[in-house]
């Protein structure tokens, strides 16, 4: 595989893991607004997996369902940050706001890539972060001084530096506010992501081919 | 046939979740090409995850087929389309349906000063008090505003 279909898988594998793990949400969480706000949140990270797995196929001689759903959890290089499955409001809210930023550098990364067709794809795809960001950054400035938020953001942030570049880390440390630290890279798979796998591509291998 | 024939016929074609505004209205056609019988329309999505597309990119094969032409409708996914290329009617068609149009875009990235501005008047009653009460709503394109006036909500198209 050539260096730019594995970065698309790269980015694409993040954006559907992580709308995954969003619509985690849908029905639960815990006011209305929230299961609005993560619910839509699902759908555009989903819809920007679809667009970068379809540019990807083409480097692959593939299509986007095939990509999303027929490989094997280990060959998926999603970075560990979107695989955990969160159970707890501080944690989930940390996540999103880290994610977000680290996102948000790399997307502003791409825009200026030599990759004409990249680049024009991650400007389309920064329109709808946009928003994300500000939901993302509204729970943060509300959940700063709070011990729990906190302590989740410091957890998970050795997590967030893996989702982007070693070259882009410092600039999202300086966004965040934290110190760079050793980061959680890409490779390795939890058991996690077997489990959301499983859940994930269940109507794929029961009715293979199907179309909704 | 010519492009304009088509386009006419394009025209008619509504959103399949806001039906007050057409696709050519929502500025979402790129292009459209005749070359003989064949046409190939470009199509733009709103969101990516829009799940309106693929109903969109069949309506509008459908009709270059009542045309007799042969489809070959094209999406394309660029940083081309923003909420600037709704038509003026199309925001006209917008508002009087109830849906806020989406501001324009500021010269620079949306901000959140943008956002709490009180530049969204109610469809309803005309106000200019609203307040946003989520940015996300029904379908990623739009968020929910509340009319501090008339103490109803109502929908905003987002400014992508």
């Amino acid at each position: 595989m050539n260096e730019r279909a594995a970065r698309l898988l790269e980015l694409a594998d993040d954006e559907l893991v992580v709308g995954w793990r969003d619509s985690e949400w849908t029905g639960v969480a815990p006011t209305l607004e929230e299961d609005v706000a993560f619910s839509s949140i699902a759908q555009n990270e989903i819809g920007h997996a679809r667009a970068l797995y379809e540019v990807a196929a083409v480097e692959l001689g593939s299509d986007a369902d095939a990509l999303a759903f027929d490989r094997s959890p280990d060959e998926y290089r999603c970075a560990p940050l979107v695989e955990l499955h969160l159970l707890d409001w501080a944690h989930t809210i940390a996540r999103r706001y880290l994610y977000e930023e680290a996102d948000g550098v790399r997307i502003e990364a791409l825009k200026s890539s030599d990759d004409a067709e990249l680049a024009g794809l991650a400007a389309k795809i920064d329109r709808e972060e946009v928003y994300h960001r500000l939901h993302a950054e509204l729970w943060a400035a509300r959940l700063r001084e709070e011990p729990r938020f906190r302590a989740a953001v410091e957890e998970l942030w050795p997590h967030a530096l893996g989702v982007v570049e070693p070259a882009l880390r410092p600039e999202l440390a300086r966004r965040v506010g934290l110190a760079e630290v050793a980061a959680e890279e890409r490779g390795a798979h939890r058991p996690e992501l077997a489990e959301l796998w499983e859940e994930m591509t269940e109507v794929r291998r029961s009715v293979p081919g199907a179309q909704w | 046939m010519t492009a304009e024939q088509v386009w006419d016929a394009l025209a008619g074609i509504p959103d399949p979740e806001i039906p007050v505004v057409s696709l050519v209205d929502l500025g979402v056609i790129r292009d459209v090409a005749v070359d003989g019988d064949r046409v190939r329309v470009e199509l733009t999505p709103t969101f990516l995850g829009c799940p309106a597309l693929e109903a969109m990119r069949r309506d509008l094969a459908e009709k270059v087929e009542e045309l007799g032409g042969e489809a070959d409708v094209r999406v394309v996914v660029d940083d081309a389309w923003s909420t600037d290329r709704i038509s003026p009617e199309g925001r006209e068609k917008l508002r009087a349906a109830g849906f806020a149009p989406p501001a324009p875009r500021a010269a620079g990235a949306t901000t959140l000063v943008q956002l709490q501005s009180k530049a969204f008047r109610c469809p309803y009653c005309g106000s200019t008090e609203t307040r946003l009460e989520n940015i996300f709503g029904p379908t990623p394109c739009r968020s929910i505003r509340w009319c501090e006036s008339c103490r109803q909500p109502f929908e905003q198209f987002k400014t992508i």
